[in-house]
């Protein structure tokens, strides 16, 4: 099965999906989708018993700013049932850059959204935990982004509020010594 | 210094003996950050054995540190690390920028790092290099310990 016909069965089941093979330099099959309608796919791609990508290797994404759409957000999966890799794309327009979360069908998402979150300011909706991965808690603004003043100066933290409240410090210390008794 | 030639005793001020029991044993904080620890490393070993200079001891703990060798480029998270672990090691302390990326920022002229670690920490000797020589950075160990040398007790 090659992406033309993966993406020819999926159309069955997915009229309105937008699904459209991509061009790709390598030899990779990759193919877009809606963003409404990429969880429904990528849960399709999962569980239906001729595909199987049981494992999320990668999401990321990527800015073609000032292109609209500007983002693509790259799902990689693959199935090791069926020794296959496929590369799922997901237009992004800059003012509503947002698409569902897949943290609830692979647990490794979690991460990678947080992280696509963290640098390039797309939002996953419904993410059990949207926190900056890489950058300080307290950062502005997405390093990544291709409008992102990449050189600003900006004078360095020297110091971090405790990250443990007094009852949780005293709770471990307690816990510490029952370990050793 | 002066050698009384009646009795076996050197005489000297305190503070002549402190300034050189501090610069024959200073003890670094084992602190890389990148690729400029693996030179900090071969200065450590026996074919440059800065133990000659009497600094090879390399503490793990910043309780038990003189000096911190920042070797590497300081990223902005790993900015409040680095000024608690200066700020856990006891006085008298002193501090190495290793390398272009710690004394401005080097090549890496960007949003993720800092611009130089004198933002985080006072520095007392900047060894240039990308990354130093071993024998560069002896040499600012034995800048440093010039430094020490003339410091003033009180």
């Amino acid at each position: 099965m090659d992406t033309t016909a993966l993406v020819a069965v999926l159309q069955e089941a997915f009229p309105a999906a937008g699904l459209e093979p991509a061009p790709t330099s390598d030899l990779h099959e990759t193919f877009y989708v809606t963003p409404a309608d990429a969880p429904a796919v990528l849960r399709a791609l999962r569980d239906r018993p001729d595909l199987r990508f049981a494992l999320l290797a990668e999401l990321t994404a990527a800015d073609f700013w000032p292109r609209e759409p500007r983002f693509e957000l790259i799902y990689t999966l693959v199935s090791i049932e069926h020794r296959r890799r496929v590369r799922v794309k997901v237009r992004l327009p800059a003012d509503a850059a947002r698409v569902a979360t897949v943290s609830g069908l692979w647990a490794a998402a979690n991460w990678l959204e947080r992280e696509v979150w963290d640098l390039f300011g797309i939002e996953f909706d419904g993410h059990p935990d949207p926190r900056r991965l890489l950058m300080p808690e307290d950062w502005q603004g997405y390093p990544l982004r291709k409008d992102y003043p990449v050189q600003i100066s900006m004078k360095p933290q020297t110091s971090e509020p405790t990250q443990v409240t007094e009852e949780e410090f005293r709770a471990n210390i307690a816990r510490d010594r029952l370990a050793r008794h | 210094m002066g050698l009384e030639s009646e009795i076996p005793v050197l005489t000297t001020t305190v503070e002549k003996m402190v300034q050189w029991a501090r610069r024959s044993s200073i003890w670094p904080v084992t602190f890389g950050l990148a690729c400029c620890a693996i030179e900090m490393m071969a200065m450590s070993c026996s074919r440059y054995d800065i133990a000659r200079f009497g600094a090879e001891v390399f503490r793990g703990s910043p309780r038990q540190s003189d000096l911190m060798i920042v070797a590497g480029r300081l990223s902005r998270k790993m900015a409040p690390a680095l000024r608690r672990i200066y700020d856990q090691m006891p006085e008298p302390k002193w501090v190495i920028s290793m390398g272009a990326c710690a004394s401005i920022g080097g090549v890496f002229d960007n949003y993720a790092l800092v611009q130089g670690v004198d933002q985080v920490v006072p520095v007392d000797v900047y060894v240039p290099g990308c990354p130093p020589r071993p024998e560069s950075l002896i040499y600012g160990i034995v800048q440093l310990q010039r430094k020490i040398a003339q410091q003033k007790l009180a």
